[in-house]
C-alpha cells in the first residue's frame, strides 16, 4: 500500500473539505478551470510522496546539517510525511552496493518524475576523481541522475555557485550544477548555508502548489531573494543616521549601530537573513554583532576581506566616489560617511530602481 | 598473498574474498572501505580510501589571516565551527594577540555546544542505524517500551505508552506506504542487530526526539555567532559585545534575554545529556555485550592535545588532559608538542600526493602537498570506475599523520582514557559509573579497559564526553556572568587587530578537541598574509592509509578480525567505522603547494 499526499494531509489533520478547497485553489493558481478540481483532487489521493534524489559532490554538509534544523516543518514531517527521501547519504540506512541500487530503483520507478537535490558540486580536474562515489566521478552520478529527473534543487551556494573550493584559484575546477546539467529545470537556493526554514519552504512550496516557485534572473525563488539584508536590517537606521562601529567591541558595537564600516556585505546581498532570521528566527549574523560575509552571492569568497568597507555598493552609486576618497585618507573618513548618507537619503528619494551595475537578478 | 606483519601489530591476510563499500553512508563527505574475509567470515585486511579532497590549504594563500577562519569553517559544516575557533587561535598564536576572559568563555560555550549537538546527531542519526532496527520496532509492545523506558531513564518524562504507541503507529504507516525513503535497502533482516523490539521502539522515538531538539541546542551559535551551520568567529575575540543596562542594550548581540536564553539551551543539553543519551547508549550497548569488536588502536594508542583550560592559556588546567599513550601502556603518558618537528608528522607513500622522499614524515609547518592520483599495478578496473584499490600503493586522498612515527587513534575515546588515566576525577567517576551500568545492565563483569577497547567503548566515550561538555558549559556560563557582574564586558583585544602591528613574518599554531579528535591548524603569516596554511584534522589521523613502515591506521585497525554475518551486507563495517564519526571532507581538504593547474576539463 503506498500513502498517498492526500492520506498525508489528512493524516496531519487536514480535513476533507479543506483539502477540496486546496484542490480548487491549485486549480485556479495553474490557470484551469472548475472542472479540474476534482482531477487534481484524484491526482492527490493517489499520488505517492514525492521522492528526492539528495547527491552529495564535494562540500562540507552545511546544507544537510541546515536542513535539520527546520522547525516549521520539522525535518521529521518533511521526512517522514511529506516527501519520500529515497537517496541521501548523509543519512541513509544503506551503504555500498545496496544504496547505489537505490538510484537506479527510482529512476526505473519514477524516470522523470522525482527530484534531485544536489549539495556540492562536481569537481572536473583529475578526470573528476577527486570526488568519487562507486569507484567513479561523482560527475558521472549526477549527471545520470539529472537524466532522469523532474528538476533539480540546486542546495547552497557550492551547487549554486561554486563556493569556497571554487574560490581562485579553484584547484579542482569545482564546478557548478547549472554549468554542467543544461535541459533540466534548476531553483538555485544560495548561501553556505540556505537558512533551513528557507529551505523547507521551497520543498513544501513545490510540493503545495506542485510549481517551480517564481525564480529570478540567477534562478534563485524570488519570495527568499528579492531584498538584499541591508533593505530589512534592523540596524538601518543606525546607518541611515551615520551611527557606525568604528572598531569591535566599541560603544557602538555595544549598542547595536550599523557595522557597515566594519566590512558588512549587507548592502550587496541578497538573502532572508534580517527577515527570516536563522534558526527559528533566533537572530542573524549582524544582530550577534559580526557583519554579514555575503555567503549567500555568487563568488563571494573573491570579493575582498570580510573587514574590507565595500566601495562599491550598487545602488549608492555617488557615494561610492566619496567613499573611496575617503579611503585614501583617513582623515576625511568621517566627512565621505556623512556624505555616503546624505546622499543615499537623496537617492533613494530620487530613483527607486534602475541601479546600473547592480548585482540584482530581478530587474 | 602471504600474511604481512604490520609493525604495529597486525597480521594483514588479503587472500580471501574482496568486499568492496563504496559509499560508505551516513558519515561526512565521501569514503570506500575494502575488506578481505576469510572462509569463516572473518576480516583478515581493511583497506580504508578518502574519496574526495577541495584544496582549501592553497585557496588560503596570499589572504588575510584575519578572513582565514570563514574558509576552513567550510571545511566542515557538521563539526561546524571548530575550524573557525582553530583558525583564529592559529593566527592569535602567530601574532601574540591574547583574547580576554569573556571571549574565552563565550568560544568555550560555543566548541562545547558543538560537542554535544555533533554528538548526539552522530549518535542518533548517523551511528543508531547500525544498531537499532526501526522495521523491528513494529513488533514492539508499547507498554512495555514504556516500562523500558522507565527502567533505563526514570527522569525522563516522555515514557507513556500511549506516547510509544503514537511513534510506532507513525512508523507503521510510514513503512507500510512502501516508501521507506531513508530506510530504503537496510539490512533490516540482518542477525547483526540484536535488540529487541522494544528497545528498537524506544531508539526510534529518540531518533525523532534528538531530531527535534538538536535544532535548538545549536541556537547557542546562533546567539554568539548569528546563524547555524557556520557561526561567525573573529580573531582577537568575538564579535558579541555585551551590553547588559546601558541605552540600545535591547539591540546589543548580548543583553540579559540573549544570555538567559543561552542558559536555557544550556539546560537542555545537559538534560538530554543525563536523561535520553546516556540510558540510550548503556542500554544498547548491553544487549551487544557480545559484540565487543572494534579497539583496533583505540585506548591502546591515542593522542590528543589537550582542551577546555580554566585559566585560558594554562595547559595544565586542561579540564580533558592531552598527552600520548601507546601500545597500550597506560602507565606513561607522552606530552604532546604541536610545535616539535619530530612528533606530529605527515607521510604520503599511500596518498595520492607526491613528497620528494616518501619514506620521510614532514611537519605541517613545513608541509608539502601535491597531488598524484595513481593507481597501484594491481587494482582492478579502469582509472574512472575502480572495482578494487591496489593498497600496496596508493590509494587514499587522506595522508597518513604519525606522532613519533606511531599511528594513533584519535577522538573521544582517546581523550576519555588520557583523562581516565591521568586521574581527571570527573572523567574517573563517569567512566567508572558506567561502566559499572554497564555489567550490571548485560550480566558482565568486564573491567574499563575491556570496555573501552571496543566499538562500544568508542560510542560510550563519546556519549560521556557529550554529558561532561554539557556540564561544563554551566560552569563557563556562571563565569561569564560572574565577570559581568565584576564589571568585565570585554569581548575583544584589538590591540594587534591593524596588519600595521604584526611582524614582518610570524607562524602560529592551533588545537582543539573537535568532536572527531585532535584537530590542528598551522599557518605562517609573511607580510601581512598568508604563506603557507596546513590543518591535520582527526579523520586524517583516523583514517589514515598505510605509512612507509606498513603501520594501519585506526579506521583500518578497528575492523581486523571482525566476523560479519553476511559480508554482502557490511552491518559490521558500518558500525565501526561509524564509531569515529568519519568527516572526509575534514581530512581531505588539502591541495597543492603550488595551486598547480591540473587537466582541464571543457565545460560547455
Amino acid at each position: 500500500m503506498t500513502e498517498t499526499f492526500y492520506e498525508v494531509m489528512r493524516r496531519q489533520g487536514i480535513t476533507r473539505r479543506s483539502f477540496m478547497k486546496y484542490c480548487s485553489l491549485t486549480a485556479t493558481a495553474l490557470g484551469l478551470g472548475p472542472a479540474f478540481v476534482p482531477k487534481i483532487a484524484h491526482a492527490m489521493e493517489t499520488k505517492p510522496r514525492i521522492p528526492i534524489l539528495w547527491l552529495h559532490g564535494l562540500e562540507c554538509t552545511c546544507c544537510s546539517e541546515s536542513f535539520i534544523r527546520s522547525a516549521h516543518p520539522l525535518a521529521k514531517d518533511v521526512i517522514l510525511s511529506m516527501v519520500s527521501l529515497d537517496y541521501d547519504d548523509t543519512i541513509m540506512a544503506a551503504a555500498g552496493h545496496q544504496a547505489e541500487a537505490i538510484i537506479e530503483e527510482t529512476i526505473e520507478k519514477y524516470n522523470g518524475n522525482y527530484i534531485l537535490a544536489v549539495e556540492g558540486n562536481p569537481p572536473l580536474n583529475q578526470d573528476g576523481m577527486s570526488c568519487i562515489i562507486g569507484g567513479k566521478p561523482f560527475l558521472d552520478q549526477l549527471t545520470h541522475a539529472a537524466e532522469h529527473c523532474k528538476a533539480i534543487i540546486s542546495w547552497g551556494s557550492c551547487a549554486s555557485y561554486g563556493c569556497v573550493q571554487a574560490a581562485a584559484p579553484n584547484p579542482t575546477q569545482a564546478t557548478p550544477v547549472h554549468k554542467v546539467i543544461h535541459n533540466k529545470p534548476i531553483i538555485k537556493v544560495p548561501g553556505c548555508p540556505p537558512i533551513a526554514e528557507v529551505m523547507t519552504a521551497v520543498v513544501t512550496y513545490i510540493l503545495t502548489f506542485e510549481r517551480m516557485p517564481e525564480l529570478d534572473r540567477q534562478g534563485r525563488p524570488k519570495m527568499f531573494y528579492s531584498q538584499r539584508i541591508h533593505d530589512k536590517c534592523y540596524r538601518r537606521p543606525h546607518f541611515d543616521a551615520g551611527q557606525f562601529v568604528e572598531s569591535w567591541d566599541d560603544e557602538a558595537a555595544r549598542k547595536g549601530y550599523c557595522l557597515y564600516k566594519m566590512g558588512c556585505k549587507g548592502p550587496t546581498t541578497y538573502n532572508a537573513c534580517s527577515t527570516i532570521r536563522w534558526n527559528e528566527g533566533t537572530s542573524f549574523p549582524i544582530q550577534a554583532g559580526h557583519g554579514c560575509i555575503g555567503c549567500s552571492e555568487d563568488g563571494f569568497w573573491d570579493k575582498g576581506s570580510w573587514y574590507a568597507r565595500l566601495t562599491d555598493i550598487p545602488q549608492f552609486g555617488v557615494e561610492a566616489n566619496a567613499d573611496k576618497v575617503g579611503a585614501t585618507a583617513a582623515a576625511v573618513v568621517g566627512t565621505a560617511t556623512a556624505a555616503h548618507i546624505a546622499a543615499s537619503a537623496v537617492k533613494r528619494a530620487m530613483q527607486k530602481d534602475a541601479q546600473p551595475g547592480s548585482q540584482k537578478g530581478d530587474e | 598473498m602471504s600474511i604481512i606483519k604490520t609493525p604495529n601489530g597486525y597480521d594483514l591476510d588479503s587472500s580471501g574474498r574482496r568486499v568492496v563499500v563504496d559509499p560508505v553512508t551516513r558519515i561526512e563527505g565521501h569514503m570506500r572501505c575494502e575488506v578481505n574475509v576469510d572462509d569463516n567470515n572473518v576480516i583478515r585486511n581493511a583497506v580504508s580510501s578518502g574519496t574526495m579532497w577541495r584544496g582549501l590549504e592553497v585557496i588560503l594563500k596570499g589572504r588575510d589571516p584575519r578572513d582565514a577562519w570563514a574558509f576552513v569553517e567550510r571545511i566542515c559544516g557538521v563539526c561546524t565551527g571548530c575550524h573557525a575557533l582553530t583558525s583564529v587561535r592559529a593566527v592569535e598564536d602567530a601574532l601574540g594577540i591574547r583574547i580576554p576572559p569573556n571571549a574565552h568563555l563565550i568560544r568555550e560555550i560555543m566548541a562545547k555546544t558543538l560537542q554535544v549537538h555533533d554528538h548526539v546527531v552522530h549518535f542518533y542519526h548517523l551511528h543508531a542505524l547500525d544498531w537499532v532496527n526501526p522495521v523491528n520496532a513494529l513488533k514492539a509492545d508499547p507498554k512495555a517500551t514504556s516500562q523500558l523506558q522507565q527502567m533505563v531513564s526514570p527522569a525522563h518524562p516522555m515514557s507513556s505508552p500511549g506516547y510509544f504507541r503514537d511513534i510506532q503507529t507513525r512508523i507503521r504507516k510510514f513503512v507500510e506506504s512502501g516508501q521507506l525513503g531513508p530506510f530504503k535497502n537496510g539490512y533490516w533482516d540482518n542477525p547483526a542487530y540484536k535488540l529487541p523490539p522494544e528497545a528498537d521502539l524506544m531508539a526510534v522515538a529518540h531518533y525523532l526526539e534528538a531530531l527535534d531538539l538538536q535544532k535548538d541546542f545549536v541556537k547557542v551559535h546562533t546567539v554568539f555567532g548569528g546563524k547555524n551551520p557556520h557561526p561567525n568567529y573573529l580573531v582577537g575575540g568575538v564579535p558579541c559585545a555585551i551590553n547588559m543596562d546601558g541605552d540600545l542594550s535591547a539591540g546589543a548581540p548580548l543583553n540579559m534575554e540573549r544570555l538567559n536564553f543561552v542558559k536555557a539551551r544550556i539546560n537542555e543539553m545537559v538534560a538530554f545529556c543525563n536523561n535520553v543519551l546516556i540510558p540510550d547508549v548503556l542500554a544498547i550497548a548491553s544487549f551487544y555485550k557480545d559484540w565487543l569488536y572494534g579497539g583496533g588502536l583505540g585506548a591502546y594508542s591515542v593522542m590528543d592535545y589537550g582542551a577546555y583550560p580554566k585559566v585560558n592559556y594554562d595547559k595544565s588546567t586542561d579540564q580533558l588532559p592531552g598527552g600520548v599513550i601507546l601500545n597500550g601502556n597506560w602507565n606513561e603518558v607522552f606530552p604532546v608538542d604541536p610545535r616539535d618537528p619530530e612528533q606530529v608528522q605527515e607521510f604520503v607513500a599511500h596518498s595520492w600526493y607526491s613528497y620528494p622522499d616518501e619514506k620521510m614524515g614532514l611537519h605541517p609547518w613545513d608541509g608539502v602537498t601535491e597531488p598524484n592520483f595513481k593507481l597501484g599495478p594491481n587494482f582492478k578496473g579502469t582509472k574512472t570506475n575502480i572495482q578494487e584499490m591496489d593498497e600496496a600503493a596508493k590509494y587514499s586522498w587522506i595522508k597518513a599523520p604519525r606522532w613519533r612515527g606511531h599511528a594513533v587513534e584519535v577522538g573521544p575515546l582517546s581523550r576519555y582514557t588520557l583523562a581516565y588515566v591521568q586521574g581527571v576525577d570527573y572523567v574517573k567517576n563517569q567512566v567508572d559509573t558506567s561502566v559499572a551500568a554497564f555489567n550490571k545492565l548485560a550480566g558482565t563483569e568486564l573491567g574499563a579497559k575491556s570496555v573501552l577497547q571496543s566499538t562500544i567503548g568508542r560510542t560510550l566515550a563519546r556519549a560521556l564526553e557529550a554529558q561532561y561538555c554539557a556540564d561544563m558549559m554551566v560552569d563557563d556560563w556562571t563565569e561569564l556572568m560572574g565577570n559581568i557582574k565584576n564589571g568585565d564586558t570585554t569581548t575583544a583585544n584589538m590591540e594587534k587587530w591593524d596588519p600595521k602591528t604584526w611582524p614582518k613574518e610570524a607562524k602560529g599554531v592551533g588545537t582543539v578537541a573537535a568532536p572527531r579528535g585532535a584537530l590542528g591548524h598551522w599557518i605562517k603569516i609573511k607580510d601581512g598574509r598568508i604563506e603557507n596554511y596546513q590543518c591535520v584534522v582527526p579523520t586524517t589521523w583516523n583514517g589514515s592509509p598505510r605509512d612507509p613502515a606498513g603501520n594501519i591506521g585506526a579506521f583500518e585497525a578497528s575492523l581486523m578480525n571482525t566476523p560479519m554475518e553476511r559480508p554482502d551486507e557490511p552491518v559490521e563495517i558500518l558500525r565501526s567505522l561509524h564509531s569515529f564519526d568519519p568527516c572526509l571532507a575534514c581530512s581531505t581538504h588539502v591541495m597543492s603547494e603550488d595551486g598547480q593547474e591540473l587537466v582541464r576539463v571543457k565545460v560547455r
